[in-house]
């Protein structure tokens, strides 16, 4: 089994569909086919080939505009995205509002592996709080399950894609088990300098947890503490773990990455997939909708070939969106089905993002020293006030992290630009020093925190527009409540203070909440619209994505997700994804599906 | 019409109107690139990663000769040759600047419409103020000019304009100049580099910032 056309697809008998093949749909699909089970994915972008395709090692003068970040190519043009970004040709979606605050941008990837080729690896757990916030502080939903439910999951899905880290034991940002994460990457001047100062404020600089292999995987232990009792997958995982370089600290992640040191779903969950031969992938297979069978539950789905345009329709006893969250419940809102309870599209949620930068005089004439690392956090801040709001005196709710970053990363456009606020305007040999002084002397702190889910904000189909498929397109609405403002606000002050204990200079004022948060969407962590619960009538599915009303029907992206803590959400998934699927396999094997 | 392409044109008849010796339509533009750029198509959504990238590749080029002259004149003033390193023009940073200025993007749009006016205005200023093109004056005379426009902070009023194009081009010409091998190096960007391990910082770089 491997990449199919459609005509071969509908030929073929599957145990399941699954629609998507980023973190979701691949950990889904490795999973199923690792036990068995066989798997038909449905991605709507193109084949991709990061051994192939992966522009490692090239530099900005090697490319159009200096590699600058287009409308064509948002995140500069060496990032791996393919087809993709806010805007998608022929593929357009509406918001409610003109206002640009209630405005929502949705992020698509159109490619075999999705957003998972470029996102920034940062894997966080959801802790024991996370997944009681309504107990906790009377917002938003409690989940089904609590961390306890999860945490194997976790340690599983670490240990699979390999993951960075130290095990601090701090409040709510739990341990992984002995032996899970690999070595962090050696912490940079700018990181020490902050985790230096940030200690007299009291708060905290711990190791960050990022997806990239500082070491080779073990691939004698972990595939037998992976899959027990299952020497054919145990065999599979062991060759291919061997196939997967460590890191050589070049080349930003956001790439891709040829070696496959990172995890993308197309380097680490696809190819031992693959490899059972219980996997096949058709690509440029837009779904459109669900199909339903006469006793109700879920025959299939309807495609089109984006090349042909044609319609196809696959059968399979289980049917899995893992399309993204926003994808999947405009699935679900075209196909009529699973939404007795009027809640999907209904709670979707984005991370809280606001940035703070600024110069530290201390940072300049570095002597000249490699430091580019893992690419991203080194070190970084987990969410440390939580007594203080718990007690309520931040006046909101939620915590932050702070992603940041500093030091002689690789010039880019921004380099050396800008630079009349710390030199008054100069040009010719004292420009030239004042760029050589200046380069690597700056930090940018990335505030990224917890949305609380609100009525406000939700996804419907638009009753006119379509897409260049004929599928009707999504409205989006928006608002942020005071506790996302608050957290905003609060983000750019805190990360001034630590600016002014390094003795640095501000690049821009402190700014309200209102104006530092970053527009819904543009975090990229969207979640929600179809979400998980105890109760039939308030929610979706149950806690393994399962849908209330179409029991062979799950969905195992973000679309479950009650709540988004500001641990970004692709590690959670992922955790979601093995065990949904373990309780399909579980399922399917008593017959029940 | 958007306002930038009025702006523009406002300069271009403002820069012409000061000195008649300069003929506006030889120092302008290729008039069909610029429209041209206007509904030029980029370099899509899949542009092949793999393959060698060039200015004037993915879409046609704006600057002739004589404007070509006056940025290269001005591309050195900011970053001429030093003990380190080589002027900004030898490195490819006019070709550079000719593709940011004729891409069909929204950001290079807004920059072309603040560009090719300054440089128009560069060329007038000289004129008006040596009878001379700009690449034809001394070194002193390039300073005498750039002094008034290196700041957009002290620029007296009459300079605001000219001030924020000199902010503009600077920016792209050290852009473009530190994203090169040559200006890299310069920089002291020591990355880019396969490591066998990544040893963090060397201690004097640990005691610089008072770290150990």
């Amino acid at each position: 089994m491997s990449f199919v056309s459609a005509a071969e697809a509908d030929k073929k008998a599957y145990d399941v569909i699954v629609v998507g093949s980023g973190a979701a749909g691949g950990q889904t699909a490795y999973t199923l086919t690792m036990d068995g089970a066989r798997v038909l994915m449905l991605e709507a972008g193109r084949h991709y080939d990061p051994a192939t395709e992966t522009p490692m090692m090239q530099i900005a003068s090697d490319a159009p505009l200096r590699a600058s970040g287009t409308p064509e190519k948002p995140f500069g043009f060496w990032d791996a995205t393919i087809d993709g970004g806010w805007e998608v040709p022929g593929e357009p979606y509406v918001s409610a509002s003109d206002d640009p605050a209630r405005k929502f941008m949705w992020w698509r990837a159109r490619m075999l592996g999705g957003r998972t080729n470029h996102w920034g690896r940062i894997s966080l757990r959801n802790g024991p709080y996370d997944f009681k916030p309504y107990t906790r502080d009377g917002l938003g939903f409690d989940w089904p399950i609590g961390y306890e439910d999860l945490a194997r999951y976790y340690d599983k899905v670490e240990m699979l894609i390999g993951v960075y880290g130290s095990n601090e034991g701090l409040e709510n940002t739990p341990n992984s088990s002995p032996g899970v994460l690999l070595p962090p990457p050696k912490p940079r001047v700018s990181d020490l300098l902050i985790q230096q100062r940030s200690k007299k404020l009291n708060i905290p600089v711990v190791p960050g947890h990022r997806a990239v292999l500082t070491t080779r995987l073990d691939h004698k232990r972990l595939p037998k503490l992976l899959h027990p009792g299952n020497a054919k997958a145990q065999k599979i995982l062991e060759e291919d773990m061997q196939k997967r370089a460590a890191c050589f600290f070049a080349t930003p992640c956001g790439r891709g990455c040829s070696i496959r040191a990172n995890y993308q779903s197309t380097t680490v969950h696809l190819p031992p997939a693959m490899d059972t031969g219980n996997l096949d992938i058709v690509t440029d297979a837009m779904v459109r909708a669900i199909t339903r069978c006469k006793d109700g539950g879920a025959e299939g789905v309807v495609y089109i070939d984006r090349k042909t345009g044609a319609e196809h329709r696959v059968k399979a006893r289980v049917v899995v969106l893992a399309a993204s969250a926003l994808e999947s419940v405009r699935i679900l809102l075209n196909s009529g089905v699973a939404n007795s309870s009027g809640k999907v599209g209904k709670y979707i949620m984005d991370t809280v993002g606001a940035n703070f930068s600024g110069q530290v005089p201390l940072l300049e004439n570095m002597p000249l020293h490699n430091e580019d690392g893992v690419d991203g956090l080194h070190l970084y801040t987990p969410w440390w006030l939580y007594k203080e709001q718990l007690a309520g005196k931040l006046g909101f709710a939620r915590g932050y992290h702070f992603e940041f970053g500093g030091g002689r990363s690789m010039p880019g456009m921004g380099t050396a630009s800008g630079l009349e606020w710390l030199n008054g305007g100069t040009y010719g040999r004292k420009f030239k020093e004042d760029a050589r002084r200046y380069y690597g002397s700056f930090v940018g702190f990335a505030g990224r925190g917890e949305m609380i889910p609100n009525e406000d904000c939700y996804a419907e189909i638009d009753p006119k527009l379509k897409d260049k498929f004929g599928i009707p397109v999504l409205r989006f609405h928006w608002k942020w409540s005071e506790h996302e403002l608050g957290q905003a606000a609060h983000m750019q002050k805190t990360a001034a203070e630590i600016i002014d204990a390094m003795g640095g200079r501000y690049s821009s004022k402190p700014q309200s909440g209102d104006k530092a948060i970053k527009q819904g969407g543009l975090i990229i962590h969207e979640v929600g619209g179809a979400i998980m619960g105890s109760d039939p009538k308030k929610s979706v599915t149950n806690s393994y994505g399962q849908c209330w009303d179409m029991k062979n029907l799950f969905i195992t992206d973000g679309a479950t997700l009650c709540s988004n803590a500001d641990k970004n959400p692709t590690l959670t998934i992922m955790a979601l994804a093995w065990r949904s699927a373990e309780h399909m396999l579980g399922l399917m094997k008593r017959k029940e599906l | 019409m958007s306002l930038d392409r009025r702006t523009t044109i406002q300069w271009m008849f403002a820069a012409a109107a000061t000195v008649p010796s300069l003929s506006s339509l030889a120092y302008a533009p290729e008039p069909h690139a610029r429209d041209v750029a206007d509904k030029q198509a980029g370099y899509g959504t899949d542009p092949n990663l793999m393959k060698e990238w060039r200015p004037g590749g993915p879409w046609p080029l704006t600057l002739g000769t004589a404007a070509r002259l006056t940025t290269i004149a001005l591309c050195d003033l900011i970053i001429p040759a030093d003990d380190v390193s080589p002027a900004a023009s030898s490195v490819g940073v006019v070709d550079f600047i000719d593709e940011w200025i004729s891409a069909p993007y929204p950001q290079q749009r807004g920059d072309r419409a603040i560009i090719l006016p300054g440089l128009l205005w560069i060329e007038a200023e000289s004129q008006k103020r040596f009878t001379k093109a700009f690449a034809a004056v001394d070194q002193a005379q390039k300073e005498a000019i750039a002094n008034d426009i290196c700041s957009a902070t002290k620029a007296a009023p009459e300079f605001a304009t000219a001030a924020k194009f000199f902010a503009k081009f600077r920016d792209l010409t050290a852009g473009g100049f530190y994203t090169t091998p040559v200006g890299m190096k310069d920089i002291g960007y020591r990355g880019n580099t396969p490591l066998e391990t990544f040893e963090g910082p060397p201690i004097e770089a640990l005691k610089k910032a008072g770290l150990a």
